[in-house]
């Protein structure tokens, strides 16, 4: 479903122009770069345009030049030929440390700072732009609170006292630090652990809901592809872009055999990545808290309608699953009655996600909860089969739809082609 | 006269000798440090330079500290000025190279990350490299002075400052009765204050190298 992304991304863009912190668009127009000695690019006239708070991913395979256009954009590498804009302003030729104060940078294995404490790692782009220490001091707590660290345990610990997945937290929060309206990562996540990973793309995607920066992340990886991105940049060698649009588009319409034998088996289960429970109808269940009195949970048993009823603890948040004549034989105990709820699913969580829980669960449901672990809902096999069907109906008629405009938009090049505009396309 | 009575003896004399050599000593490293951590920082970009700058300052090394002092003499003549020439260009070394191989050592990746946050060349040589860098240039420095303190009793062969000049003047007089004892003198003298020096520099390194990166 391209339109939906692209209207939630217009409206996040609008949502953050009153806000502190907003994306840029960034036209990359063909850059190329060439290493001398080398008589074939490394990166061949590569022009995409990226729209003001959205997360576009450069995926390929290894050596395709993924890094070494997106190392183009903040000029790490200077490129050989090719125009940048960042927000419309031409930044190609502009002092290459003025331009990278304004973009951030997060890389592979954190690339913090041994000998500085998290604290002054976190600091350091904002000390360069000059801020006044009461202001740095502050900003940096924000942002240890804003990867999810807790400034009074981490301000003053050095880096190698933190795990991978800490130092990656960190590695983000100095990128952001000063508020760059650009962020680039470079495979931020590839060092570190499966599990480890999956809590750093949620964190992110957290991020991103928050901040609407614009986002620029590589991978090899096209399952981290779909979850992070609003549109995908399938690249090819020389980092030719092979296919360049939404995570949806890509797994039901892959241009070509690149990119399908890039999208991989599963293209149905991968699809589910890219919906959230949120998406989805949750269903209301009927719930009883701790604090009310036994003869009320008898009560709602017996009405309920349904075989059981989900028990929450003080903070509303799941704890047992009660069925029915657990508390006769139990003796009205609730300590002792029902099962414990051993799994749940936020709100942000992918179908997947969702999925595996309700397969593994013994009844075949998940409480879904929010931001604090209280309960919202619970969904079921039964919604989420109808809404997977719903899903994959709405992706094939986009995909038609899309073909056909492809095919209009190949009528009208082909047009122009023969009416002598061919010189353009000719140079590509 | 044992050598406990004449080390009362002549105390006054061994210690003005000793706070000579170790200042001698002290100065020349600190121009060399200066000195060796500037040509490293010069050179470490590029192979071919940094090759040169090590195998310059190691041919340096290889000339006898006599035959160096010999030659220096008649360039700048006698006393303080052969004694700085001489152990400046041979406490280079170690700190030249240690300069060179600590900051070649930087991980790429950081320097990367460095440039890539907006770090200016300078910042990105004085917050990052050079501090990463320090424990290696720490420990050249430390070879250096232990070097420097040995050589330094050589400076007295041009008339330079230091407890080289007890070894000297013993040596001269062997078969006298205090010539051994000032010998001795001399050559304790110098193994007291280097292992001072020592000291300091490891204090020095507890207080300078950050606890991020201690070993």
């Amino acid at each position: 479903m391209p339109e939906t992304t692209g209207t939630t991304t217009a409206a996040d863009g609008g949502e953050t122009a009153a806000g502190a912190a907003t994306g840029a668009t960034i036209e990359l127009e063909a850059l190329t770069k060439v290493y001398p000695g080398n008589p074939q690019p490394a990166v061949e006239n590569v022009s995409m345009e990226i729209k003001a708070g959205e997360t576009v991913i450069f995926v390929g395979p290894s050596g395709c030049g993924k890094s070494t256009t997106l190392k183009m954009i903040n000029r790490l590498i200077e490129p050989s030929g090719g125009r940048i804009r960042i927000n419309g302003e031409d930044v190609t030729d502009i002092d290459p440390v003025k331009l990278r104060r304004k973009v951030g940078y997060a890389i592979q294995s954190s690339g913090l700072f041994p000998h500085m404490t998290v604290a002054q790692n976190i600091a350091l782009v904002p000390r360069m732009i000059g801020w006044s220490k009461a202001r740095i001091r502050s900003r940096v707590e924000e942002m240890l609170d804003l990867v999810g660290l807790d400034p009074g345990e981490f301000h003053n610990r050095y880096p190698r006292q933190l795990s991978g997945g800490q130092q990656q937290r960190v590695g983000v929060a100095r990128a952001l630090a000063a508020d760059p309206p650009v962020l680039l990562m470079d495979e931020p996540f590839g060092a570190v652990d499966p599990i480890t990973r999956d809590h750093l793309q949620d964190e992110l995607i957290r991020l991103q809901h928050e901040l609407h920066k614009t986002i620029v992340f590589v991978t090899h990886d096209f399952d981290e592809a779909i979850k992070l991105g609003d549109r995908i940049a399938v690249l090819r060698e020389r980092s030719h872009i092979a296919q360049f649009d939404t995570p949806e588009a890509i797994l039901t319409n892959p241009a070509d055999d690149f990119v399908s034998g890039f999208v991989g088996a599963g293209a149905a289960l991968k699809r589910l990545n890219l919906s959230r429970v949120r998406d989805v109808a949750i269903t209301e269940y009927p719930t009883v808290t701790v604090e009310d009195p036994l003869q009320h949970i008898f009560d709602r048993l017996r009405d309920a309608g349904t075989n059981e009823i989900l028990l929450l603890d003080r903070h509303r948040r799941p704890y047992k699953w009660l069925r029915r004549g657990d508390l006769m034989r139990a003796r009205g105990s609730l300590a002792r009655a029902g099962t414990l709820v051993h799994d749940t699913v936020t709100r942000d969580a992918t179908l997947r996600d969702a999925l595996e829980a309700v397969l593994t669960d013994n009844a075949g449901r998940v409480a879904v909860t929010g931001r604090r672990g209280e309960y919202t809902g619970v969904v079921d096999m039964e919604t989420l089969m109808n809404s997977v069907h719903e899903l994959l109906e709405a992706d094939r008629l986009d995909a038609l739809e899309h073909q056909h405009d492809l095919e209009e938009t190949r009528t009208g090049q082909t047009q122009a082609e023969q009416e002598g505009f061919g010189g353009i396309g000719g140079r590509a | 006269m044992n050598f406990w009575d004449f080390l009362g003896s002549r105390h006054q004399q061994l210690l003005a000798d000793a706070y000579q050599h170790a200042s001698a000593v002290f100065q020349c490293m600190v121009v060399a440090t200066l000195l060796g951590v500037l040509i490293g920082v010069v050179t470490y970009r590029s192979e071919w330079a940094g090759n040169l700058a090590t195998v310059s300052t190691s041919t340096i090394l290889t000339i006898p500290s006599l035959a160096m002092i010999g030659l220096l003499i008649p360039i700048v003549g006698l006393g303080v000025p052969p004694t700085v020439t001489a152990l400046t260009l041979y406490g280079l070394l170690p700190i030249v190279r240690n300069s060179i191989v600590g900051l070649r050592g930087v991980d790429p990746a950081l320097v990367d990350a460095a440039k890539g946050i907006g770090m200016s060349r300078a910042a990105r040589l004085l917050r990052v490299e050079l501090p990463l860098a320090w424990p290696p240039i720490l420990t050249g420095i430390r070879v250096s002075t232990q070097m420097l303190m040995g050589i330094a009793a050589i400076a007295a062969y041009a008339s330079g400052p230091g407890l080289g000049n007890e070894i000297f003047r013993g040596i001269a007089s062997l078969g006298s009765k205090n010539a051994l004892n000032q010998v001795l003198a001399g050559t304790l003298g110098i193994i007291i204050l280097a292992l001072l020096f020592d000291a300091a520099y490891v204090l020095l390194g507890r207080l300078t190298i950050p606890r991020g990166i201690r070993a």
